[in-house]
């Protein structure tokens, strides 16, 4: 059977990116970022994931105002880096894994999860922010990421975004689906977005050390009780962009634990400030066997 | 009866919800338009002429002209849509968020390499923190640059 073997939950600022892109890591103001990823490059090459279910948002590219899923996941076979007005970024296109995408579609929605399903989209640095921090720069053409990737993307551009109960709750229906798949499928679920940022208006720049470390702390080890967490307080604590991190509680709500399993094994975490208006956080919670 | 809004008595912050979405829908889908090279040609060339091809209020085509970010959102943009604007400007998100502040791009960028805004006195319009209203704008210019 197809399990989730582990989380893995990071920010995915646009600039991170570009800095790659444009081969600014190692600059001072760019090193600290990815220095925080080196652990996760090295975990990731053992754990070998043949699929990540990757949770991210699209930032009006893939999605206009002409159509705002809540809840999309991508079913097709491949899916091309999108040009967001910048030109579109130097990384392999994304395969998708549409047999499990469907089986998970499928099982997700009968157990009462709206999905919108998707099966032509570009995706964007929310996406492929993640693929890059955690496997490294790869070639356009010539090179591949290692894995399929399922995208899904939430809505969390337009207020109201779905609830941190309601994408909780729906992490632990994505687990239920992906363990009744027929094929022996190695699964990560990722979680993407935040940490505390505001890019719009006077309040622009805010950022909330205390209250970020206090939702790793409580994403770890108190998950039911932070995903009754309400809206305003990640607005008024973390800035209107802030509210990204609803989707974390996606990928957490998949962990065994929630399910009356072992608590699982925090293998990385990671915070900093700045990456140009954002504070970057990152977990990696491994599943006992 | 009237929508659950708890976010309105928040500084220098405009949660873009369905009302705001349905003020600006003209604005955002504009900016949308300008992801295509095309497009974006089209609308260097003679921004007044390719902003009345679209169903925009005089408002928020002004707002586009003078690249104010601020005013474009209080009109119905989204930041995500309006970066499609800075995108066809050159301009980076970091320079886009620092100008909606009055702070001269170094000192926004200061501002973050020295850990941010606080949210201390920014959580309740009617504190006293540097983005509520009496305090606009901010920066040693003054905004007047």
């Amino acid at each position: 059977m197809a399990r989730i073997t582990a989380s893995v939950y990071t920010s995915h600022v646009p600039a991170i990116g570009a800095a790659l892109d444009l081969g600014k890591a190692q600059e001072p103001y760019w090193q600290p970022v990815f220095a925080g990823y080196d652990y996760g490059k090295e975990w990731i090459k053992e754990q070998k994931p043949d699929v990540i279910f990757l949770v991210y948002n699209d930032h009006a590219t893939a999605f206009s105002l002409d159509f705002i899923p809540t809840f999309a996941i991508g079913t097709g076979a491949e899916y091309q880096p999108a040009d967001e007005g910048w030109g579109p970024r130097p990384v392999p296109k994304v395969i998708g894994h549409p047999q499990l995408a469907a089986h998970i579609a499928q099982s997700v929605i009968q157990d009462d999860f709206d999905l919108t399903i998707v099966n032509k989209m570009d995706v964007d640095h929310g996406l492929t922010v993640p693929l890059s921090l955690m496997f490294g720069q790869q070639d356009p053409q010539h090179g591949a990421w290692p894995c399929a990737v399922i995208p899904f993307a939430v809505n969390v551009v337009q207020y109201p975004v779905p609830s941190g109960r309601r994408c909780f709750q729906l992490g632990q229906a994505i687990r239920r689906a992906v363990e009744s798949f027929d094929g022996d499928l190695n699964v990560q679920i990722w979680g993407t977005g935040g940490m505390s940022h505001q890019l719009q208006g006077p309040r622009a720049g805010l950022i909330n050390k205390e209250w970020d470390n206090a939702f790793l702390d409580r994403l770890i080890a108190d998950p039911a009780g932070l995903a009754q967490l309400p809206h305003i307080d990640y607005v008024r604590e973390a800035g209107s962009e802030g509210i990204e991190l609803v989707m974390w509680l996606i990928a957490r709500g998949a962990m065994s634990d929630v399910a009356g399993g072992p608590a699982p094994e925090v293998k990385q975490r990671f915070y900093h400030v700045p990456a140009s208006n954002t504070a970057v956080g990152h977990l990696i919670l491994e599943n006992k066997q | 009866m009237a929508l659950n809004k708890p976010y309105l008595d928040l500084p220098g912050t405009t949660i873009f919800d369905a009302e705001q979405s349905r003020k600006g829908y003209w604005l955002n889908q504009f900016c949308m338009s300008l992801m295509k090279a095309d497009n974006r040609a089209r609308f260097k060339a003679d921004e007044r002429a390719y902003l009345d091809e679209w169903a925009m209020s005089e408002e928020q085509k002004q707002a586009v002209l003078d690249r104010d970010l601020n005013r474009c959102i209080a009109l119905g943009g989204n930041i995500y849509f309006l970066a499609k604007i800075g995108a066809t400007d050159g301009k980076s998100f970091q320079q886009m968020a620092g100008s909606m502040t009055g702070m001269t791009e170094e000192e926004y960028r200061d501002m973050m390499l020295g850990g941010g805004r606080s949210a201390e006195g920014n959580r309740y319009l009617g504190e006293d923190g540097d983005a509520q209203p009496q305090h606009q704008p901010q920066g040693k210019s003054k905004g007047s640059n």
